[in-house]
């Protein structure tokens, strides 16, 4: 078997691990990416649509342009990378890590490590994740891998579409089927507001005038070889009211119905998982509690910009590269999920340096507060011009902010 | 005359309304930036979308290549543009920023998204 | 013209058809598998549960129940000679009144009529020992250490792999349409046309059993579909059990299960219904909660969270309950082997062996071939196999390396292996690979897989399909439809 020793391996060459990987490998670290498809870049690719790159590159990129960006300077770079490669297995041994890659050149490969990096993105949640009834017939895919067919391999899913969820993806893809000839005729979205940007509800539905039925769940798919059609039902304060279901007939069933951190690999080694996110538990150096195991990105929590991805990613390498320096945080404490926010990352949180948190919420708002506590004292407040579950919230506490703090305990966020 | 319209220059949402003073002069309300009112204008008068794209791509690689218009098009030439790009087929190698088609008389340019070297 | 004329043709590409093919491909005759699918085990077959049965819960007044007997003691040899993933992990029935325990030991005393070894009646103590993960209200139960779980469809096509390794012709889309007996044969008839002779016949086909008796002009009786609703948790659940748990019997079912399968994923489940229609598989929200609920009065612990998907089969059953096996009154040469549900799959071996020794009895001269070969080859799979194994794999056979599913960890080698043995549908891909099956249902590999089908075919991608006949999955490119000028609508 090959063997193969790195400072770093970073398991995914998306968006997320190539951000980390260059951001390490600055500091000098020898660093090794493994992706398993034959490009990096990853989900990127067959995101073909405008939009990306207005934080960090302040023009208007599509996603191959993004992902081309980073893997141009990463193959300008000393890391190493291996396509192709899938990661088998990951272990703790000795004081480091040993990590089993597999692909047909140059065969398994045993990579000895001291710091591994999981950014290997999610998966999509699928009709048995949300146990749709009816028939099983061909024609229902999941919107990435009807993106995927659509956009790398050039074919038409079908000619008649109905979109469940109204996340960005499945608004993209409503519009990537208009613009291939296919027709769509409905959204569907079982929240009572749009759960995607409004911009891409204004040019990807209303230019099309796709009707987008909010509060509304999918209750039946019908046909037996092909799907030939789907009762749509309404829903009156949660409660579905199927005397006013209706039936809409397509041949196509899209579902954008969120994604999950593929987090298969993480959990394989004992890293523990956050339930709100679905990803790794981690401190303020994004390091899961076992040392030298770190994550970022999508696989962390799922973004909704892949700017906010690469920014937390290049951090992320930074942390690496901290580790492996023999740098040790300093005491640590949780960071706790208050009032009106669904998740708050990273899980811990410490004193002596800027800390910088990702959250999501639970409402629908404009002019809120955003109000951070320890054991009961305000520490940081911050005003939210508008804020809504599907826009992530970013914001950041420098080490005077935690000055005022004589007690450090466990920080509270919530929203107002 | 007025319309009411979805500000889409940024993710707040503005909903804004365009009013004709007269033949040319429109103004717009309910803005909260000047990019806002940039984009009522433009939508009223003529409105325009980026068109992403792919075309076919004779290549070891990959089947088809991604392409994006340089400008946002007028939103009545969409259509015929991606029927137009769905007839062509290009070879490797392709560089992204390459120009994919070029539709001088309609001010419309068709650049690659992506390398592909083989 | 010389292979169209049979000595025994098998309707039915079901476990039933499967079995009875590859023990006749042990004599020196001409046998024909016919399957109305694009594939065999498509049927009933593809939904069953897995379970090898511990021959206790009918007497032995059953031919069911001798079948099931004598069936369950040949897997191990089966195991031995055809591969197919089947663990002996036992089966826990857990009663939870005094009431229930009454039935327990009417299922110990069934058990013993019919010489089960090891079976043990279990005080609430020993029961949760068996299997902690039980709810703590149960009061005690029975242990059938002999009972057991198998991939069904992996079985099946391992069987037929076998017989037509050893000579069964198989003919799949052949849908039987008209039969017609002249001097000492049948001229059987498909629905695209296709002719094939046979002296003998075996009405194996499960579901539709019914109407090819009538086809034929045999027996009448009717085969009423009965359906099964079943849940998938995901191959990491901690609610999953050691054993098969059963709850105790009603009159109609053996009850809602807790499936641990042999593949490291758990299943709850079967509902059953009975209906009119044959190919009505939909599930309602109604039902599936129905199981659950009932599982959980197993195993309390089972989270809907860990569901990965949920499907529903029909089972063939016949009025009265016992499996309907005999020789025709009414036909020469006709074999009815209607109404096998459960426990089927366990006695599926001992039906071959059955249906053999009917047709012998009815005239077939059955001659032992002497290259008969029992075995087929063990396909080597990356998720059984360490990194060194995995290391010696790709040595050999480079595809081994490429991981086309991630969440099953099967390799492109497998792949090709199922396409190259026949299944070159997404579901038959599926069935033999286990690609598509794990946690993201396809969403990474559907493409990757169409993919490999297409280019070891021949087959243009247009026309792959899910599971034959109208489910394609993608018939058209970009370029095909025009894009309407839906924005100068405005």
């Amino acid at each position: 078997m090959n063997t193969a020793e790195f400072d770093t391996l970073v398991i995914g060459g998306g968006a997320s691990g190539m951000a980390a990987a260059l951001s390490a490998a600055e500091e000098g670290w020898k660093v090794v990416i493994v992706e398993r498809e034959e490009f990096l870049g990853g989900i990127l690719h067959q995101c073909i649509h405008n939009g990306f790159g207005l934080h960090y590159f302040k023009e208007e990129l599509t996603g191959p342009e993004y992902a081309e960006r980073f893997s141009d300077m990463v193959e300008s770079s000393k890391i190493t990378v291996y396509l192709n490669m899938t990661i088998m297995d990951i272990m703790k041994e000795g004081d480091g890590l040993t990590v089993y890659g597999l692909s047909m050149d140059p065969g398994m490969v045993r990579f000895k490590v001291r710091a591994v990096v999981f950014a290997n993105g999610c998966r999509e949640r699928n009709r048995g994740n949300i146990g749709i009834p009816g028939t099983r017939p061909s024609g229902v895919f999941t919107a990435g891998l009807a993106q995927r067919l659509v956009n790398l391999e050039g074919f038409v899913p079908g000619k008649e579409c109905v979109i469940v969820g109204s996340g960005d993806i499945g608004l993209i893809m409503a519009r990537r089927m208009s613009w291939i000839g296919a027709n769509v005729k409905a959204v569907v979205e079982i929240q009572p507001n749009p759960a995607g940007l409004t911009r891409n509800i204004v040019q990807c539905l209303n230019d099309f005038d796709i009707p987008l039925y909010l509060s509304h769940v999918v209750g039946k798919i019908k046909g037996k070889e092909r799907v030939e059609g789907v009762e749509v039902i309404p829903l009156e304060n949660g409660i579905q009211q199927p005397e006013k279901m209706f039936s809409l007939e397509c041949d196509t069933l899209l579902l954008a119905v969120g994604l999950v951190p593929d987090n298969e690999l993480a959990r394989k080694i004992g890293v523990e998982l956050n339930q709100e996110t679905g990803g790794p538990v981690v401190d303020s150096r994004l390091m899961t509690a076992i040392e030298g195991v770190f994550a970022c990105g999508n696989l962390l929590h799922v973004h909704d910009l892949v700017d906010f991805v690469t920014e937390e990613s290049s951090r992320c390498g930074k942390f690496v590269s901290e580790f492996l320096i023999g740098k040790r945080p300093e005491k640590q404490y949780r960071t706790n999920p208050g009032k009106n926010v669904k998740y708050i990352v990273p899980n811990y949180y410490e004193g002596a340096r800027e800390n910088v948190f990702y959250m999501r919420t639970l409402i629908v708002k404009n002019n809120a507060i955003l109000s951070v506590k320890v054991k009961g004292t305000e520490i940081y407040r911050k005003k939210l011009r508008h804020i809504q579950p599907s826009e992530m919230i970013q914001f950041s506490l420098k080490e005077e902010d935690f000055k005022l703090i004589k007690d450090k305990g466990v920080m509270e966020v919530s929203i107002e | 005359m007025k319309k009411d319209l979805i500000c889409i220059a940024c993710p707040l949402g503005c909903r804004l309304t365009a009013r004709w003073l007269n033949e040319s002069a429109i103004e717009i309300t309910g803005n909260r930036c000047p990019r806002g009112e940039e984009y009522g204008r433009e939508e009223v008068v003529e409105p325009k979308r980026v068109v992403t794209a792919t075309v076919r791509l004779k290549s070891g690689f990959l089947k088809r290549l991604p392409v994006t218009t340089k400008r946002p098009v007028p939103k009545d030439k969409i259509a015929a543009l991606l029927n137009r790009l769905y007839t062509i087929e290009l070879s490797a190698p392709v560089i992204r920023g390459e120009v994919v088609l070029d539709m001088a008389d309609d001010g419309v340019q068709v650049l690659s998204s992506r390398t592909v070297k083989k | 013209m010389k292979e169209k004329k049979f000595d025994v043709a098998i309707i039915g590409g079901g476990v039933v058809g499967a079995a009875i093919a590859r023990k006749l491909s042990s004599y020196d005759i001409a046998a024909v598998l016919l399957e109305k699918e694009c594939d065999v085990s498509f049927g009933v077959s593809k939904a069953n549960s897995g379970i090898i049965h511990g021959g206790f819960h009918h007497g032995p007044g059953y031919l069911k129940s001798r079948l099931e007997v004598q069936g369950n003691r040949m897997f191990d040899q089966l195991e031995e000679e055809l591969h197919f993933p089947f663990k002996r992990c036992g089966i826990v029935v857990a009663a939870f009144s005094e009431e229930e325990m009454k039935t327990v030991q009417q299922l110990y005393r069934n058990g013993e009529a019919n010489k089960i070894i090891g079976l043990e009646l279990c005080n609430r103590a020993r029961i949760l020992e068996l299997e902690p993960k039980l709810n703590r209200d149960v009061v005690g139960g029975l242990y059938a250490p002999a009972g057991g779980i198998i991939e069904p469809y992996r079985f099946v096509f391992s069987l037929v792999e076998s017989a037509v390794k050893n000579g069964v012709k198989l003919l799949t889309d052949f849908e039987v349409v008209s039969a017609q007996r002249s001097n000492d044969h049948y001229e059987i008839r498909s629905s695209t046309g296709d002719i094939i002779f046979s002296k003998w016949v075996i009405n194996a086909a499960g579901l539709f059993a019914d109407r090819v008796s009538s086809v034929f002009g045999a027996e009448e009786f009717r085969i009423i579909p009965r359906k099964g609703e079943e849940f998938l948790l995901g191959r990491d659940s901690s609610s999953r059990p050691e054993h098969v748990i059963f709850p105790v019997p009603g009159a109609v079912s053996k009850g809602i299960l807790v499936i641990p399968t042999v593949e490291g994923t758990t299943m709850i489940g079967p509902t059953a219904r009975e209906q009119e229609s044959k190919d009505d598989f939909s599930t309602t929200e109604e039902n599936l909660n129905k199981v659950f609920s009932s599982a959980r009065r197993l195993i309390p612990s089972l989270s809907q969270r860990e569901i990965i998907t949920s499907f529903a089969g029909l089972r063939p059953a016949l009025k009265g309950g016992d499996f309907y096996i005999g020789i025709s009154g009414q036909q020469p040469g006709f074999i009815q082997v209607a109404g096998i549900q459960s426990p089927g799959l366990t006695a599926v071996p001992a039906i071959a062996e059955y249906v053999k020794d009917l047709l012998k009895k009815d005239g077939l001269v059955l001659t032992e071939k002497i290259d008969y070969d029992p075995s087929i080859p063990d396909l080597p799979r990356i998720r059984y196999s360490d990194n060194n194994e995995i290391d010696s794999l790709i040595k050999e056979n480079p595809a081994f390396g490429r991981i086309v599913c991630r969440c099953e960890s099967v390799s492109e080698a497998e792949i090709v292996a199922a396409v190259r043995n026949g299944h070159t549908t997404l579901d038959g891909v599926k069935f033999y690979t286990r690609a598509q099956m794990g946690k993201c249902q396809g969403g990474f590999c559907t493409d990757r897989i169409v993919k490999i089908i297409s280019r070891e075919t021949g087959m243009d991608i247009g026309s792959i399909t899910k599971r034959g006949r109208g489910t394609y999955l993608a018939r058209n490119r970009i370029g095909d439809f025009e894009v309407k000028d839906e924005y100068s609508r405005v």
